[in-house]
C-alpha cells in the first residue's frame, strides 16, 4: 500500500526538495569548485587557469598555514574544554535538587545570540577587564587565542550540556542501583556505567564541537578581526579576507576554501570511522 | 476520492513558493544603484521618491554598510538584476572592473565635469566619473585653539593658527598644549588614533598619501605609468613623527588604540574633549550628530597636515575624490540609457540639486553647480575656502594608486603594534615597501 503510494506521489513530493538541493546546494558546490581553478571578479567572468591558485595559496604567504596552525590550537583547546565542562554541567544538573531547569535555559541561552553580537560584547567585556592592565585583546595573539576560547565556551556549553543531560538521564537506573548494592563508588559508577551508556553523545558533542570551532567565523570577526597582524585569524577568516580584499586573489580565496572544505570532511569521516568502531566493542 | 484531492492541493501548496518568485516580472523602468556612502543612504530614499514622481522611472538604491563595498559589489553585479550605476574608488578600482564599465566619453554628465582630467580614463574611454570633491586634513576646535594661545601660561610663541605651518611649529604647539590640558579642560590634544582592523582608513590611506603624494612629486612620478608599482617611503620618517605625535598627545593611552574606531575619535571631538582630530569633510554629519555635542559650528576648522617635508608652508588641505560612478557595460543599452539620465537628472535638475548640496552635502566638480552652491557645513565650506587660496597648493588624493585592501590591513595592524611598542619603526616602513610592491604585482 505504501509502496504503491511512494511511487506514484515521489516526483510530486519530493521533487521540489530535490530541486532546491540541487540549486542551493549542489550546484554552487561544483561552481565553487571550478571556480577554485579560475582567475575571476565576480562568478559570471572566470577564465580557467589551472592549479595556478593552489600554488599561490601556499606560495603567495605563509597566512593560511598560519591560520591552519591557529585554527588546529584552537580547535584542540576549545574542544576539550567545552566538552569536560559541558558534562560537568550536565552531571550536576541532573542530580535532585531544585532550580535545574531554570539553571538549564540559563546556560542554554547564550547558544541564541548571534556570533557577530556575542563576539562584540565579549570585547567589551575582554578589553575592560585587560583594561586594567594598560592593553586590550589586539596587544598579542594569546589575548585573543583565550579571548576566543571563553567566548566559544560560554556560547557552546549550554548546547552540549542538554545533549549531555539527555544522555544522562538514559543511564538505566537499575543499573545505578545494582552497583549502589554492590558498594560502588560514585566514580566507579560514573566511569563504569554512565560514561560508556552516554557514549554516543560524547561522539555527537565532539563531532559538533569539533566542525564548530573550525568552522568558527563571526566571533572571529567581531573578537579580535584577526589582530594583532593576521595572527588570529582562524581559517574562515583567512579565506574571506583573502577573496575580499585583495585585488586578483579570488580565486586563490576560493582554492582555500576547497582545501578547507578537505580537512573538515577528512576529520568528520575520521572521527565517525573511530567513534563507529568503538560502539561496535 | 476526498483525500486523494486534500493530497494533490498539498502539493500543489508544496510548489507555491517556487512558483512565486516566477510570476513576479518587473514592467516598470528602473534604475539600479548601488550607493557607496552609508552616511547618506537615507537621502537616497527620498530622491528616489522624488525621482520616481517626476519622470516615473523607478529608483532602486541599495546602500553597502560601512567598508563592505567592494564585497556587495561583487555579489550584487553577478546577479542577473546587476547593479546599473555602481562606484569606483579610482585607477586600481577600473583596473579590477574595467570588465564592467561603460564607456562614458559621450554622456552628457561627462560634458558637465568642469575639469575632464579628472576623470578615469583608459585610452581614448572614459570610465569613471567623479561626482564629489571632499578634504581632509586636521580638524581643530577654535574655541580650545583660542584659550590657548590666550593662556598666560603659553610657552610657544605662536599666536593663531595660521601661524602653524609646519610640523615643528605643530609639535610645538601640540606638546605645550598636552602641558596644559587641564587648563584647556582637554583629555589629550588628539582624538584617539582609531587602529581597530578596518577602522584605520585614516593613517593607512589619508595620512599616508600625504608621504606618497610628495615622494610621487619629488621624483616627478608619472602617476599613469607602472613607476607608481614601487615606493621608496622616503618620507616614513616624517609620517612617524606626526604619527608619535598623535598617540602621544591623544586621550587615550597608545597601547588601547586597538579597540578604537573611528566614531569614537568623532564623538571625542565632537564632545570637547581634545582639540583636534585628523579627517575629512565627510565628517561633519558624525560631528553633528553626537548627542551633546559642545563644539559650535563656527569652531569647527581645517589646518593642513604637516609631516616635515621641505617647503609644506605652502601646503594645503588633501582635496581630491575616490568617488567615481561608473556605469554597467554589461547591461542593456535601455537600462543604461535610464542610469545616465537618472545622473544628469541629480546634478542638472532644480530638486535633484537642492538634494546634492542641502542634503548629501557635496561639493560637486559639475559645472552645473554656480560657485555659491556649495553645501552649508563648516567643513564642505572650509574645504571651499582651502581650494581657493591663491598661497596654498592642494595635496592631490594618491592613495587611489594604493594597492589592494591588503596592502592597508597590514600597514594597519603594524601601526598598531608600532604603537603598543612591540614593533619598532623600521620593520614597519621595510614592510610597507614590501607591501606595496608585491599587492602592486598581483
Amino acid at each position: 500500500m505504501i509502496k504503491k503510494y511512494v511511487g506514484k506521489y515521489f516526483p510530486i513530493f519530493l521533487l521540489p526538495t530535490l530541486i532546491a538541493f540541487f540549486v542551493s546546494f549542489v550546484a554552487p558546490f561544483v561552481i565553487g569548485m571550478y571556480l577554485s581553478f579560475c582567475e575571476f571578479t565576480t562568478v559570471s567572468n572566470a577564465r580557467f587557469v589551472g592549479l595556478e591558485n593552489y600554488v599561490k595559496v601556499f606560495s603567495s604567504s605563509t597566512d593560511f598555514l598560519n591560520a591552519l596552525w591557529f585554527t588546529v590550537k584552537f580547535t584542540v583547546v576549545s574542544v576539550i574544554a567545552v566538552n569536560v565542562l559541558a558534562f560537568l554541567l550536565a552531571l550536576i544538573l541532573t542530580r535532585p535538587m531544585k532550580g535545574t531547569n531554570a539553571f538549564r535555559t540559563g546556560f542554554f541561552m547564550p547558544n541564541l545570540i548571534g556570533g557577530i553580537v556575542l563576539g562584540y560584547i565579549w570585547q567589551i567585556i575582554i578589553n575592560g577587564v585587560l583594561g586594567y592592565f594598560g592593553v586590550d585583546i589586539t596587544y598579542a595573539a594569546k589575548y585573543g587565542f583565550w579571548g576566543l576560547v571563553i567566548l566559544t565556551c560560554w556560547q557552546q556549553i549550554g548546547y552540549m550540556m542538554i545533549i549531555y543531560i539527555a544522555g544522562i538521564q538514559n543511564v538505566p537506573g537499575d543499573m545505578l542501583e545494582a552497583a549502589d548494592i554492590d558498594g560502588a563508588t560514585y566514580f566507579q559508577k560514573l566511569r563504569y556505567i554512565i560514561l560508556p551508556t552516554v557514549s554516543s553523545s560524547v561522539a555527537i558533542c565532539t563531532f559538533l564541537t569539533l566542525t564548530n570551532s573550525f568552522k568558527l567565523f563571526d566571533q572571529n570577526l567581531a573578537l579580535t578581526g584577526g589582530a594583532p597582524g593576521k595572527e588570529t585569524a582562524m581559517l574562515a577568516l583567512d579565506i574571506y579576507k583573502t577573496f575580499y580584499n585583495r585585488v586578483g586573489y579570488e580565486g586563490v580565496g576560493q582554492a582555500k576554501a576547497v582545501i578547507f572544505f578537505i580537512i573538515v570532511a577528512l576529520i568528520a569521516l575520521v572521527q565517525q570511522y573511530v567513534t563507529r568502531t568503538r560502539e561496535d566493542l | 476520492m476526498k483525500r486523494k484531492i486534500t493530497a494533490f492541493m498539498l502539493c500543489l501548496l508544496l510548489l507555491i513558493p517556487t512558483l512565486v518568485s516566477c510570476g513576479a516580472k518587473k514592467s516598470e523602468k528602473s534604475v539600479y544603484y548601488l550607493n557607496f556612502k552609508p552616511e547618506v543612504a537615507e537621502v537616497y530614499e527620498r530622491i528616489a521618491r522624488d525621482y520616481y514622481n517626476e519622470t516615473g522611472v523607478k529608483l532602486n538604491v541599495v546602500t553597502a554598510a560601512s567598508n563592505t563595498y567592494e564585497q556587495t559589489l561583487k555579489s550584487e553585479i553577478a546577479k542577473a538584476d546587476a547593479p546599473a550605476i555602481f562606484q569606483i574608488n579610482g585607477p586600481r578600482g577600473y583596473a579590477s572592473w574595467k570588465d564592467y564599465c561603460a564607456d562614458l566619453k559621450d554622456s552628457k554628465i561627462y560634458g558637465l565635469l568642469n575639469d575632464k582630467n579628472m576623470a578615469i580614463t583608459d585610452g581614448d574611454g572614459v570610465y569613471g566619473i567623479p561626482y564629489v570633491v571632499e578634504g581632509y586634513g586636521i580638524i581643530y576646535n577654535d574655541r580650545i585653539m583660542q584659550t590657548y594661545f590666550t593662556s598666560a601660561n603659553k610657552q610657544v610663541d605662536v599666536q593663531s593658527v595660521d601661524d602653524i605651518n609646519s610640523f615643528e611649529i605643530l609639535s610645538q604647539v601640540v606638546s605645550d598644549m598636552t602641558r596644559l590640558k587641564d587648563e584647556l579642560g582637554i583629555d589629550g590634544v588628539f582624538a584617539s588614533t582609531s587602529l581597530k582592523p578596518g577602522e584605520d582608513w585614516r593613517w593607512t590611506t589619508h595620512l599616508a598619501n600625504v608621504a606618497v603624494y610628495h615622494e610621487f612629486k619629488n621624483n616627478d612620478i608619472d602617476l599613469t605609468s607602472d613607476q607608481t608599482k614601487e615606493i621608496e617611503f622616503m618620507y616614513s620618517d616624517g609620517f612617524r613623527d606626526l604619527f608619535e605625535l598623535y598617540i602621544n598627545n591623544s586621550v587615550v593611552d597608545k597601547k588601547l588604540l586597538g579597540s578604537k574606531q573611528v566614531s569614537d575619535s568623532m564623538a571625542e571631538f565632537a564632545l570637547g574633549r581634545c582639540a583636534m582630530v585628523q579627517n575629512g569633510n565627510w565628517a561633519w554629519s558624525q560631528i553633528d550628530g553626537i548627542e551633546g555635542n559642545t563644539v559650535e559650528d563656527r569652531d569647527i576648522k581645517f589646518m593642513p597636515i604637516y609631516l616635515g617635508v621641505p617647503g609644506e608652508e605652502s601646503q594645503g588641505l588633501c582635496i581630491g575624490t575616490e568617488n567615481y560612478l561608473a556605469i554597467n557595460k554589461t547591461l542593456s543599452e535601455e537600462k543604461q540609457k535610464l542610469a545616465e539620465d537618472f545622473l544628469f537628472w541629480l546634478f542638472t535638475s532644480e530638486t535633484g540639486k537642492e538634494y546634492v548640496t542641502d542634503e548629501l552635502d557635496f561639493i560637486t566638480p559639475f559645472s552645473s553647480f554656480d560657485t555659491d552652491e556649495v553645501p552649508d557645513d563648516p567643513l564642505a565650506r572650509e574645504v571651499v575656502n582651502w581650494m581657493s587660496r591663491e598661497d596654498k597648493e592642494s595635496v592631490d588624493w594618491n592613495f587611489t594608486l594604493f594597492p589592494s585592501q591588503t596592502f592597508k590591513d597590514n600597514f594597519g595592524s603594524n601601526l598598531l603594534s608600532f604603537a603598543q611598542g612591540t614593533k619598532p619603526w623600521n620593520e614597519v616602513r621595510d614592510s610597507v615597501v614590501r607591501d606595496w610592491k608585491n599587492e602592486s604585482a598581483g
